[in-house]
């Protein structure tokens, strides 16, 4: 009887250090939330609230209104995202598919070669010399190519995937003619598509999180994918520049609510496809620390 | 070299699958260390590698006898050695409690809570930070004043800023790290469990006894592989959220902050240069040493 009750009681810690945890990571998403349906004024005079005196969807309208710049980097975001993670997926399935191929005598060699630039990084100037160089700067293709466009990481985590498949289904196509291409298009790829779909999924949340490239190597505010247009409407009057209201604004702007409506706007798609997200992402994380 | 053609010939369309991949590491690793050199320069961006005036040993001087070398390079360690402690500890620490509870359901809600942070940007964290620290309208000083204390002003209190952004960085990856150690535990052997509720062994016992024992090589080959990178600050993060507020530097600012400003803002890139070829040749050796020691305690954990 005793025991019983003991265990019941440590049960619980349990439970509650977990729903601890699990609030605390939610808190902070919620808050945001809300701010961005508050009342400017109710946040003004009140600070910010997780239960709002009052309610306005403001925010959202000055974004509306005003944000074609927002909109603007919305487009350029999820243009960058989709572009990006589909070269950067087809890059990566076809160079997997020859590291998996036990056929390709230098292959050891190739492993070594993508192996020694996860060791040593020539770092930030090098690489910054190198983008200018190729006139990476000032277009699209400076959020699209540099930094996020193949992952040896990644490689390695498909080629792992293709090595699991039995050895026969490429001997088998080499007898009845095939050669590598149609062997890699027409039975690697569509028996790999789970762990494809894990990497496609993690380039797209580089890209989609991406503001590094845009800092680094843009200078055109047209091209300002989401996440950098975020990074420059930290202060208030950057918001103001942002969202222009007339010669003159005599009613305050919803400053604080158009901002985090802004930052809502822009999780809105990692929500949205959280359930695949998450499922890939676990699959991938477990994947990975278990063999690479 | 006819077995070299040959061997290409022979696989021909192997080797075309792997070209693009190839070319793309060699133009933005390979091709790009000659860059290293600059930091023996004085370098001017008209004159470019072959036309700037060589120095020697300048770049370095003036990085190492100016007093950002210590902050920044003490900066970068204390905080990643934070990070990758704390990270691992609570990280651990909710796989071991998600292991004792039978209820997938509430194992399915939490984990799904907990995992979301990780998916979003260090720009989107600053936000929420920004909610719960700012001095006038923040949570943190709202709750600071219900129990009647002063507002503290969060963003020029430099001294504060470790303990926030490991509390970030726990709230952000913690969830995630959880899952490979969930994996971990869940490769155990169930019946060493079973006899030791035979032998009439507690939860606490169980725990301490067989389950963290056994997941010790997954957690110290991770956290070796993640010594490696100790002397990378997590750019991203600092400068996202700290940004440019100097009053914060003295704690915050690492060498990954350091060489961007002397690259973009100041716009020395030599100096630049100098920094990052410091970090790389150290990140190298540590790279080495944590793998030496792995390969000698976990031999099947090792990077090569």
């Amino acid at each position: 009887m005793r025991t019983q009750r003991r265990i019941s009681f440590s049960t619980a810690t349990i439970y509650a250090a977990l729903t601890l945890f699990a609030a605390a990571c939610l808190l902070p998403v919620l808050l945001t939330l809300m701010v961005s349906v508050t009342q400017e004024d109710s946040i003004v005079n009140n600070g910010y609230s997780l239960f709002p005196a009052a309610f306005s969807l403001d925010g959202y309208r000055t974004i509306f209104a005003n944000g074609a710049l927002i909109f603007r980097g919305y487009a350029v975001s999820i243009f960058v995202t989709a572009a990006g993670s589909l070269l950067a997926l087809v890059v990566t399935a076809l160079a997997a598919y020859t590291m998996s191929n036990p056929n390709v005598k230098y292959r050891h060699f190739l492993a070594l070669y993508f192996f020694i630039t996860m060791l040593f990084q020539g770092g930030l100037v090098p690489w910054y010399l190198m983008c200018t160089k190729l006139g990476l700067t000032s277009n699209i293709l400076a959020l699209i190519v540099p930094n996020l466009m193949f992952n040896a990481f990644n490689m390695f985590l498909v080629k792992n995937f293709m090595e699991s498949l039995p050895s026969a289904l490429r001997e088998s196509a080499y007898i009845d003619g095939a050669n590598d291409l149609r062997i890699a298009f027409r039975i690697y790829m569509p028996l790999c598509l789970p762990v494809l779909a894990t990497v496609t999924l993690f380039y797209a949340l580089a890209y989609w999180n991406d503001w590094f490239n845009a800092i680094m190597l843009l200078d055109d505010k047209k091209l300002y994918p989401l996440q950098y247009i975020l990074f420059q409407l930290r202060s208030n009057i950057q918001m103001l520049e942002m969202l222009p209201t007339g010669a003159n604004a005599a009613y305050t702007l919803p400053a604080e609510s158009a901002k985090m409506a802004t930052v809502v706007i822009t999780i809105g798609p990692i929500v949205f496809l959280y359930p695949y997200l998450q499922r890939y992402f676990v699959k991938g994380l477990v994947i990975g620390s278990v063999k690479g | 070299m006819t077995s070299f053609f040959r061997e290409i010939v022979r696989n021909k369309y192997s080797y075309l699958l792997i070209l693009p991949a190839m070319a793309y590491v060699f133009v933005f690793f390979y091709a790009t260390y000659p860059y290293l050199l600059i930091a023996f320069q004085r370098f001017n961006y008209q004159q470019g590698l072959f036309g700037s005036e060589w120095i020697g040993f300048e770049n370095f001087k003036f990085f190492f006898s100016s007093r950002d070398a210590i902050r920044v390079t003490l900066n970068t360690i204390e905080l990643n050695v934070l990070f990758l402690a704390a990270g691992t500890v609570f990280a651990v620490a909710i796989a071991l409690l998600f292991n004792e509870i039978r209820s997938r359901l509430f194992v399915k809600i939490a984990q799904t809570t907990m995992i979301f942070p990780s998916f979003l940007s260090w720009i989107i964290v600053s936000y929420m930070m920004y909610s719960l620290f700012t001095t006038d309208y923040g949570i943190i000083n709202q709750a600071i004043q219900a129990f009647g204390g002063e507002p503290v002003n969060w963003y020029s209190k430099a001294e504060a800023w470790p303990a926030i952004l490991v509390a970030m960085k726990v709230w952000k990856d913690a969830g995630m790290s959880s899952i490979i150690y969930l994996a971990a535990i869940a490769g155990i052997d169930g019946s060493l469990y079973e006899s030791a509720d035979i032998d009439g062994a507690t939860r606490w016992r169980k725990m301490t006894r067989i389950t963290l024992p056994l997941i010790a090589p997954t957690i110290a080959i991770l956290t070796l592989l993640n010594l490696g990178k100790i002397f990378y600050g997590d750019f991203g993060m600092i400068y996202a959220i700290i940004g440019d507020n100097g009053v914060l530097y003295p704690t915050t600012d690492v060498i990954d902050t350091y060489v961007f400003r002397a690259l973009r803002q100041i716009g020395d890139p030599s100096n630049a240069a100098a920094v990052g070829l410091f970090q790389s040749t150290v990140g190298l050796l540590l790279v080495f040493f944590a793998n030496w020691l792995t390969r000698r305690y976990f031999k099947e954990g090792a990077l090569y």
